[in-house]
């Protein structure tokens, strides 16, 4: 099954990547070579087969919640990209 | 003495504990051979002021009970670091400092090992040839314009070059030991669940696993014993029981049953991966223990498969890098418009690629026809393994289908730069333990590395099968320190 432009466009929408027209068509050929190897998969019968979702047997492990580091607002907010003592800030959402 | 660099892990411990050296002559040591480095580009963000300083301190309030006492180490660039920066090789993570350290490394430092910097690797981790960081390629010691290999390319890079002792990194789909067989050193993809991901910046949850990169086997099984353990931050780390890796490390494996998978003898596989192969048969034959031959039915669905699992779980992870609470911006006309562009400039195109090939096999409408089924195909992978363990100990494959290629050489195909991995991405997906160890050379004198597979948690069996081939093989890394 091939993969076109349109469904290229639309993936990189639902990935929140912006993509130019050129880059596209490059993103285009690549994904169809990737594909083509990935479509092998078909050969096999996978017919009563359970998927295999987690490779620990066990279940998986639980702790209780709690603050273990204390005052670190201000170094998290450090790697904001824009600088502010008190909030992330992001584009103007609401007009 | 033989020369600071020259020692091994074990013997470096062996001689600080001694009072033979101190942790500062060690350490200054490696900065100093670190500093003349700038050619193979190993480190993305060095630390050898703060390492002098540590090493010092560990010299005036030394602890000689500790398994790695004032010993620097560089470690790969994918592991937090508190208070240093920590990138993944990436724009989008070029200026982030974590407010917390991963379990491993913390491991290392509450041993007495001492962080030397970060290393290069493949952006995200994702890569086979140390070509798609965001800081450059890095150079093979080995031989000018060489890949070292990939993802943990700076760290087997450095390894080799003798920048740092020992060093980690971490495996998704073979990127401890193909690197480690590109630069003929050793490397293991622990058992998943042994060594703790929290942490370690995130590529595909199910199948990464962080894992010693080292000069020989003793060392591999010391660092090992000193990263793996069981932590409530990481929800499907495992309660094993460890054994003390290293003490118990023998080189006796009569009786011991190896498993030879017919499958792994691929199309159009090179005379001389065969040759190393076999080499490696009779190496075991003479150790004493015995050859079977076996079947792993799935093995070429593998790769396939793990081209849809990896780029899915990766698609999920690399959600969060939105620009919005650390890392890199980019600014747009809207809020959506600001998280497209910022993903845009802040992925390189690898990583973009993985993260569009996710999104659409979990996408509505193909979820059942690519990820289900390979969810399913991934179970026969693992039947595959747990049938040849009812009759082996363990199992012996080539590490990689060629040696170590040119810069540039399969930067334009990105299904060719995929089929590296062939023989390592089998052991992820089945979340087993696997050591890459050299063995011999190519015709150009690039190393090669045979690669033994164990059952799951069954480490020590795999470093006493790696002890016993290494002994007899022999292998010398002649690296010529070209670089300087």
């Amino acid at each position: 099954m091939g993969i076109d432009l349109k469904t290229v466009k639309h993936i990189s929408k639902l990935s929140r990547i912006s993509l130019v027209d050129e880059k596209a068509k490059k993103l285009e050929a690549d994904l169809n070579s990737i594909f083509a190897f990935i479509e092998k998969l078909n050969e096999v019968n996978t017919e009563k087969i359970l998927p295999l979702t987690s490779i620990s047997e066990g279940k998986l492990q639980l702790r209780t919640d709690e603050i273990k580091s204390n005052n670190i607002r201000e170094q998290i907010l450090k790697n904001s990209p824009e600088e502010n003592k008190d909030f992330f800030v992001v584009p103007k959402v609401v007009e | 003495m033989p020369e600071i660099i020259n020692l091994k892990l074990v013997e470096l411990v062996d001689k600080i504990k001694k009072r033979e050296i101190s942790s500062k002559e060690v350490t200054t040591a490696y900065v100093e051979r670190s500093k003349k480095s700038k050619k193979l580009n190993t480190y993305i963000t060095e630390d050898f002021e703060n390492a002098l300083k540590k090493a010092d301190n560990f010299d005036k309030n030394p602890d000689y009970e500790k398994k790695l006492p004032g010993i620097p180490i560089a470690v790969k660039d994918l592991f937090c670091t508190k208070n240093l920066r920590t990138t993944a090789g990436s724009k989008i993570l070029s200026n982030f400092i974590p407010t917390y350290e991963s379990t491993v490394t913390e491991n290392l430092w509450n041993e007495g090992g001492i962080l030397l910097g970060k290393l290069n690797c493949d952006e995200f981790a994702m890569g086979s040839s140390n070509e798609t960081s965001f800081f450059g390629n890095v150079q093979n010691p080995v031989e000018k314009n060489l890949v070292p290999g990939g993802s943990s390319g700076g760290s087997s890079s450095a390894l080799a070059a003798k920048l740092t002792p020992v060093t980690i990194g971490t495996d998704t789909g073979g990127s401890i030991r193909q690197p480690a067989s590109f630069t003929g050193t050793v490397g293991l993809k622990p058992t998943y669940g042994s060594c703790s991901r929290y942490g370690i910046v995130a590529f595909a949850s199910s199948l990464d696993q962080a894992g010693p990169m080292t000069n020989d086997v003793k060392d591999c099984s010391l660092l090992f014993d000193v990263m793996s353990s069981y932590d409530q931050k990481d929800s499907t780390s495992v309660n094993f029981k460890k054994n003390n890796y290293l003490k118990e490390l023998t080189n006796s494996i009569k009786g011991k049953k190896i498993g030879i998978p017919k499958e792994y003898r691929v199309d159009g596989m090179s005379k001389e991966i065969e040759n190393l192969w076999q080499k490696g048969i009779e190496v075991i034959k003479e150790g004493g223990a015995e050859i079977i031959n076996i079947s792993l039915p799935n093995t070429k669905y593998a790769l396939p498969a793990y081209y849809i699992v990896a780029p899915a779980e990766a698609s999920s992870n690399l959600a969060r890098y939105d620009g919005v609470k650390y890392g890199f911006r980019s600014k747009g006309k809207n809020l959506i418009d600001m998280y497209e562009k910022t993903r845009s400039e802040g992925f390189g195109n690898e990583v973009k690629r993985r993260i569009m090939i996710g999104t659409y096999v979990l996408s509505s409408g193909y979820y059942d026809a690519y990820y289900l089924k390979a969810q399913k195909v991934r179970k026969l992978i693992k039947n595959d393994f747990d049938e040849a363990y009812k009759k082996v100990d363990a199992i012996l494959t080539p590490s990689t289908p060629s040696s170590a290629f040119k810069i540039g050489e399969k930067t334009n195909d990105p299904v060719s730069m995929y089929l590296n991995d062939i023989f390592t991405v089998p052991i992820n997906l089945a979340g087993l333990p696997a050591i890459s160890i050299p063995a011999g050379l190519d015709s150009n004198g690039y190393p090669l590395g045979l690669q033994i597979i164990g059952k799951s948690f069954d480490e020590q069996n795999i470093f006493n099968i790696a002890y016993s081939m290494e002994q007899q093989i022999n292998f010398k890394n002649e690296i010529k320190d070209w670089w300087i």
